[in-house]
């Protein structure tokens, strides 16, 4: 069904960091851009489409102070909104947000970081954007900040915090149907497993709370109402987002999944874990009849890799990217 | 990113290190009560009450160097001597075997396992020591205190903590080769075969609901791979069977330590290179490890009819080799600061020093013990 094409070397290794890899499709430019995190670098690599043009750059995370440690990035996102894209980079000191093509930083905002270490651990991780111009970033108390964005400039505002969850949060997912008819267009996901629904505007509302069985939901996906998330069990499990109910479970993977993506315009899933493993499903979700089936299409064994990000590089999934721990390449597969 | 990865990282690279140097000992026929001796010494400098309240301290994990540097220290906690190629091998044995150990764990749990696994071993080592029997045992109770009621999400950003650290290192270890766990580009085997972790099922199988709860239908698939069901758990008690084999001593004397220096990764960025300008990030290094090393004690290696050396290498002429032939990528690099220039690290181990006095330990006179720190900050 896939098969692999060339693959798009890095200047860093990937860390082994939960969705660790972000894609961005600029199709007027005929190119494509990839990040990729290691320790306190993002990757960035701008691929044109002919093969025959890579550029890369390098963005460090910010100190305040360059007598402290080490900054550690958690995630490097892309965040597509109506007006503007911009690059999301959130690490143990705060959120960076640079424009898409990694070379300005526009905004910048810091954590409350202690005087001394604490036993809970500080930093952001969690990225999406939401209709119609938010920003919304988890950090690591379960706290959800959301960041108002004007169509350009760096006048970017908090404009609330959502505090819901109790645990970490690790990944966060916008509606990616393009339906403007769904209630839910965000899905919050926390270390505990347990997912929060909300509904954007200028003051958030929460929507529905999913339990986890304290097994960490590690990336999450929204697709025409449907919450796809991937768990450190390796299972994946499809919950209608408004209502809780849960219409298929997956023992998908032998290790904890790293990653999950949807190509929105074909329903395929995409599901990549430390197993070595990336796993394509396509999924039917018919929201008026509550239907939603899952079969098993194909498999893809990254030998002796743990993989740590992978994404489809087209709304269609014609193609995906996949990155693993210590791997300085995003290896591609392309439709057959 | 974890400030609780540390004492985890220490125990284990202890454990390992433990596990070398006893081979070694015996390998180089090193009279048995010498031997016990140099064990005994380095396992009370590694569980010695300071020291650890030091280390458990919630932290961000130090760089290599620092903590190569406070390795170097423990390794010389006794009558025993080892060179600086052999150092080096050390060291790079401990941190591969770490990794690994970390990178085979099951679950992300599943490194407690292999921390007392490594616990076990030592305890063995000092069983006839009911003094240094009891600092094993209180640590095997902060282990539990701290670790037991960590989530899996927890335990994952320790991992993840630990991955970062040994980012990029692939040093070919002789042994792990011909195990088959690790191929010829330093790389190590990850089986897609095996028993799943523990809370895992076997993958391969879709269950679809109705909105009422009712399972309406199930799909299988090809899983790729050969897996079968979990094992039972391992205990995360003092006593018990920790159900995995990794953290259990790999070496015995017939199985030689032999690393390859040749064929690594280009992309070492994590090993820099050590500049004679002082700058911030290792003026605060330096604090944390004077903090660190005020709590070890420093042994005199007294006469030299009781001093010795070992040596990771078969011939001495290797041994030689090695350290001419070594990569500068995988220099370790001792932190060198001038310390008697630094305002503020004097400060730091003057203070350090002071503590000393006041608790009134039993140790040598206070400027023996500043020449050592200082010889040891140098970079010996």
């Amino acid at each position: 069904m896939y098969h692999k094409e060339k693959s798009i070397q890095i200047k860093n290794s990937a860390s082994a960091l939960y969705n660790n890899l972000s894609v961005l499709r600029i199709a007027p430019r005929r190119l494509t851009h990839f990040t990729v995190v290691h320790a306190n670098m993002v990757n960035m690599v701008s691929a044109s489409w002919d093969g025959l043009n890579y550029t890369h750059r390098q963005l460090q995370s910010k100190e305040p102070n360059v007598a402290t440690s080490t900054s550690l990035i958690m995630q490097a996102a892309f965040c597509v909104l109506p007006s503007r894209d911009l690059l999301v980079v959130t690490s143990q000191k705060g959120i960076q947000m640079y424009e898409s093509d990694g070379s300005i930083m526009v905004y910048w905002h810091a954590l409350d970081t202690p005087e001394t270490p604490t036993a809970q651990a500080v930093f952001a991780r969690g990225i999406a954007a939401v209709y119609e111009n938010y920003i919304c970033v988890g950090v690591s108390s379960g706290a959800i900040l959301v960041f108002d964005v004007p169509s350009k400039g760096s006048n970017i505002t908090l404009s609330e915090v959502l505090e819901e969850h109790k645990e970490s949060i690790t990944d966060m997912a916008s509606e990616c149907s393009g339906s403007q008819e769904c209630i839910a267009n965000l899905v919050t996901a926390d270390d505990g497993g347990n997912l929060c629904v909300w509904k954007s505007g200028e003051e958030f509302q929460l929507l529905n709370k999913i339990p986890g069985f304290d097994m960490s939901c590690s990336s999450v996906k929204l697709w025409k109402g449907t919450a796809v998330a991937g768990y450190g069990t390796g299972q994946i499990r499809l919950y209608e987002a408004v209502t809780g109910i849960l219409h298929a479970e997956i023992n998908a993977h032998a290790r904890w999944i790293y990653s999950v993506d949807i190509a929105p315009f074909s329903g395929l899933l995409l599901s990549a874990a430390e197993d070595s493993l990336v796993r394509v499903w396509h999924m039917t979700i018919t929201p008026e009849t509550n239907s939603v089936e899952v079969v098993h299409l194909h498999n893809e064994c990254v030998t002796d890799t743990q993989i740590c990000g992978a994404r489809f590089c087209d709304g269609d999934g014609y193609a995906f990217a996949v990155t693993g721990y210590d791997l300085s390449e995003i290896i591609r597969y392309i439709q057959s | 990113m974890s400030s609780r990865t540390l004492p985890l990282l220490f125990i284990n690279l202890g454990g390992e290190m433990l596990y070398i140097l006893d081979q070694r000992l015996r390998a180089q026929n090193i009279p048995a009560d010498k031997a016990k001796k140099v064990m005994n010494d380095i396992i009370t400098t590694m569980f010695n009450k300071k020291f650890l309240e030091e280390l458990f301290k919630p932290q961000e994990l130090y760089s290599k160097k620092a903590l190569r540097t406070v390795f170097d220290r423990l390794a010389h906690a006794s009558i025993m001597r080892l060179n600086q190629a052999s150092m080096d091998k050390l060291y790079d044995l401990m941190t591969m075997a770490f990794k690994y150990q970390v990178l085979l764990c099951p679950r992300p749990k599943d490194i407690l396992l292999v921390s007392f696994n490594h616990m076990d071993a030592i305890k063995d080592f000092v069983k006839d020591t009911p003094s240094i029997l009891s600092q094993v045992d209180e640590t095997y109770r902060q282990l539990i205190e701290m670790y037991t009621p960590l989530s899996s999400g927890e335990f994952q950003l320790i991992r993840q903590t630990l991955l970062i650290f040994f980012q990029d290192m692939h040093i070919r270890v002789s042994i792990f080769l011909k195990d088959k766990v690790q191929n010829s580009n330093g790389r190590f085997v990850l089986p897609t075969s095996g028993p799943v972790p523990h809370g895992t099922q076997v993958p391969g199988l879709i269950r679809m609901f109705s909105c009422t709860g009712e399972e309406f239908t199930r799909l299988k698939f090809n899983n790729g791979g050969n897996y079968t069901t979990a094992l039972r758990e391992g205990s995360f008690d003092i006593f018990g069977d920790r159900v995995t084999k990794l953290g259990t001593n790999m070496y015995s004397v017939s199985r030689p330590v032999e690393t390859h220096m040749s064929g690594t990764s280009k992309n070492s960025a994590q090993h820099t290179k050590v500049s004679a300008a002082p700058n911030p990030l290792a003026k605060e290094e330096l604090n944390l490890l004077a903090r660190l090393m005020g709590g070890l004690e420093v042994q005199k290696p007294g006469n030299a009819d009781t001093g010795f050396r070992i040596s990771l290498f078969a011939t001495d002429e290797e041994e030689e080799e090695a350290l001419i032939s070594r990569p500068d990528e995988l220099s370790y690099g001792v932190i060198n600061i001038q310390a008697t220039k630094d305002q503020q690290a004097n400060a730091e181990l003057a203070k350090i020093m002071g503590e000393f006095t006041e608790s009134g330990d039993q140790s040598p006179s206070v400027s023996n013990k500043g020449d050592d720190l200082l010889a040891m900050m140098d970079g010996l």
